[in-house]
């Protein structure tokens, strides 16, 4: 090496890689366009399907909602005055979103092995497209919640009150799919390892459901229980968001700052996960 | 004379096998029996096998020149598409750098991406975007990438609504207005119809000479290759033999990589033959070179032991392609034979055979009816093609490939 080559301006350099630098953060802006592509080819491709497909994301939150508000019947949950569909359909709301975005990024891998193996791009550009994908179906589902809301508040009068802590949705969504992200780049990355890790978390996520608000109030609980809702990072997310939407429940800083900060520290370490476990993929194709 | 690809010690090392054992729920039941003390139910009989790694570059280093089209040559498994694959960055180098100058594109990725729910469209621009352009050079080529595709009429309809032929046209399109400064090609020739291989030739001859774009090109087409590249790569088992220019590269390479035995030589107690005749040695002795290609002459040279003298001898030569097929039998004339050591030429022309290996098998006759031994599988030898025109790159068949005269 002399000193010649600082001299001439290559416009690539292959190195080793592993680690996750400011570099890749660089080049993942260079293809944003690709990223905003992606997001374009679901959308078409959802929406191309047939009815049944949208249908789908609007059928299963109805679904869901109603086996919990009869489950809730059934052992008496104590709402505080919220309207149980409304309680339970807010948080699956939040839930679902969570979940897939947990789900989907995990196949990053085992999915795009045909096109990974043909054409380099950062190849968190799918996960990414992913997260931002699944948000055409939570507004679907949002735009579900919303007559349910102004059917019982103003036909029932039932005492909800949507307040400023509204302000704050666009942030708690950047946070939630972050948390999303996170989790779905360190599954993905683990899926490398274990193909069959994919059905565990599909498994898994359904199960996670019930260490979250969604379907009872955090002030239902006594003891350990309170202690591993609280643990769950989306618990935060659903109390504000349920909060903001109804001006009903509790939330409380500390574990908002808690969500936050989970957030950002688990898409920290699932971009680098992903970036060292990126690698190993590669030579398996 | 600028260098647009410098590799420096590049190395790559495989790990073999898997770590554990590729799923979670038999690594938890290994884990599990662990902790209960019990046999590992997926313990392998042969562990070590699971650990070992694969070098399958090893300190490889070179430079590209700007319009050039460096060949890279050698056998099954010398390592050539991983270092195409490092270049395009599908897999990573273990150690060692490698600069770049210019945007990589390979022809691999032809198509790469195409969603058959998306119209032809929306499929330019995605495949274009993952193919590395920027949604502004798709902008500003989309017209001309429609026109070459030909399918401008149904650019607007889903993808999965097109012929075959349609669809590889319109992704041929893209890929061939990617205009990459680098161009990557990896055994196009061995694969797709004739057609398709004039075509990517074509592609590579144009790219190279056009505007001094840079072409890598990986083949086992000895032709192709001497034809199409000015510099040579010769990899073998990952590291680098040999870079020059294509004649000697590619000779180095045929020198390295035939196994055949051009001569023989035997002593009284292990030469093939009977009481009456043995052989003590063949050989070949090529005109003018050590390849022995199809435009060069060729005397095979034997020499044998007579046990007996006979007043009517002669031989009778077998040429045998290496698969079983019988060439050619040319007999000598008869002569009187004396007891003691005997020599014999045979003496192929240049331009008779075509390219291929083959065995040569030995008949001693007595009185012209008489086999006194068939020495088998005497020789055996590769001729090696040698186009100098350098238009078709492809096989040429037959047995034979005589130059005839022709009037025109
Ligand atoms: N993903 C992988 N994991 C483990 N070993 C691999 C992998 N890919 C390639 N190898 C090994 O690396 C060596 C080089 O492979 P490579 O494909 O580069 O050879 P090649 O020169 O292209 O051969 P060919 O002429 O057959 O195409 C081979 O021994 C191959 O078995
Ligand atoms: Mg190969």
């Amino acid at each position: 090496m002399s000193a010649s080559d600082k001299d001439e301006n290559w416009s690539q350099i292959i190195r080793p890689t592993g680690g996750f630098s400011a570099f890749n953060i660089v080049e993942l802006w260079r293809y944003r366009d690709l990223i905003i592509l992606f997001v374009k080819r679901d959308f078409v491709s959802v929406y191309k399907q047939t009815v049944l497909g949208p249908l789908w994301h609007i059928i299963q939150p109805l679904f869901t909602t109603a086996v919990y508000v009869m489950f809730g019947a059934f052992v008496k949950i104590e709402y505080g005055g919220i309207p149980p569909v409304l309680f339970c359909l807010s948080g699956v709301v939040i839930w679902n979103y969570f979940s897939s975005c947990l789900v989907k990024t995990s196949s990053t891998f085992v999915g795009n092995a045909n096109i990974f193996g043909k054409v380099y791009f950062p190849r968190l550009c799918i996960p990414i497209s992913i997260v931002i994908s699944n948000l055409m179906s939570f507004f679907i589902q949002l735009s579900l919640l919303i007559p349910v809301l102004v059917y019982c508040k103003f036909v029932k009068h039932a005492g909800i009150e949507p307040n400023v802590y509204l302000l704050a949705f666009p942030v708690l969504m950047v946070l939630l799919a972050m948390l999303g992200l996170g989790f779905g780049l360190i599954v993905s990355s683990l899926t490398v390892r274990y193909r069959d890790l994919v059905y565990f978390i599909n498994f898994g996520i359904q199960l996670a459901i019930y260490t979250t608000p969604v379907i009872y109030p955090l002030s239902m609980l006594k003891g350990k229980a309170v202690l591993i809702t609280s643990i769950n990072p989306v618990t935060p997310f659903i109390e504000i968001f349920r909060y903001s939407l109804l001006g009903q429940g509790t939330f409380s800083l500390p574990a908002v700052l808690y969500g936050v900060i989970f957030s950002v520290v688990i898409l920290i370490i699932g971009m680098i996960v992903f970036s060292r476990f990126e690698r190993d993929f590669m030579d398996t194709v | 004379m600028s260098v647009v690809i410098k590799v420096d010690q590049v190395s790559k090392i495989y790990q073999l096998g898997q770590i554990g054992t590729g799923t979670l729920a038999s690594d938890l039941a290994s884990a599990w029996a662990g902790i209960t003390g019990k046999d590992d139910p997926n313990k392998k009989i042969d562990d070590e096998s699971d650990k070992s790694t694969h070098v399958a570059l090893r300190d490889v280093s070179f430079d590209v020149n700007r319009g050039e089209v460096l060949g890279i040559i050698g056998k099954n498994g010398a390592g050539k598409s991983t270092m195409l694959k490092i270049l395009s960055r599908i897999t990573s180098p273990t150690s060692g750098s490698i600069k770049i100058k210019g945007r990589i594109a390979s022809l691999l990725e032809v198509g790469t991406g195409f969603h058959p729910e998306l119209s032809g469209r929306d499929n330019v621009f995605l495949n274009g975007a993952i193919l590395g352009m920027t949604k502004a050079e798709v902008n500003r080529k989309f017209d001309e990438i429609v026109d070459f595709s030909g399918v401008e009429k149904f650019i607007d309809t889903p993808v999965k609504r097109y012929s075959s032929g349609m669809y590889v046209r319109l992704a041929f399109a893209v890929a061939a207005h990617l205009e990459p400064e680098i161009l990557i090609v990896d055994e196009v020739l061995s694969v797709g119809d004739a057609e398709f291989q004039k075509k990517c030739l074509g592609k590579i001859k144009d790219v190279s000479t056009g505007d001094g774009r840079t072409v890598l090109f990986v083949s086992h087409n000895m032709e192709a290759v001497k034809n199409l590249c000015n510099r040579v790569v010769l990899l073998e088992k990952g590291g680098v033999i040999d870079i020059g220019s294509p004649a000697t590269t590619v000779n180095a390479y045929f020198k390295r990589n035939t196994n055949y035995f051009g001569h023989v030589k035997y002593s009284a107690t292990n030469a093939p033959g009977n009481e009456t005749i043995i052989l003590l040695s063949a050989d070949l002795k090529i005109n003018g070179g050590d390849i022995l290609e199809i435009d060069k002459g060729v005397a095979i040279n034997f020499e044998f032991e007579l046990r007996q003298s006979f007043d009517e001898f002669n031989y009778s030569l077998n040429m045998f392609a290496i698969t079983g097929e019988h060439i050619f039998n040319s007999q000598s004339a008869s002569f009187k034979a004396e007891k003691g050591i005997l020599k014999a030429s045979c003496i192929i022309p240049p331009n008779l055979m075509n390219n291929g290996d083959y065995s040569i098998s030995i008949l001693a006759v007595n009185k012209g009816s008489m086999p006194l031994f068939n020495f088998e599988n005497v020789l055996q030898f590769e001729i090696f093609d040698n186009r100098k025109d350098g238009k078709w790159f492809g096989e040429i068949g037959g047995a034979v490939r005589p130059k005839l005269d022709w009037i025109l």
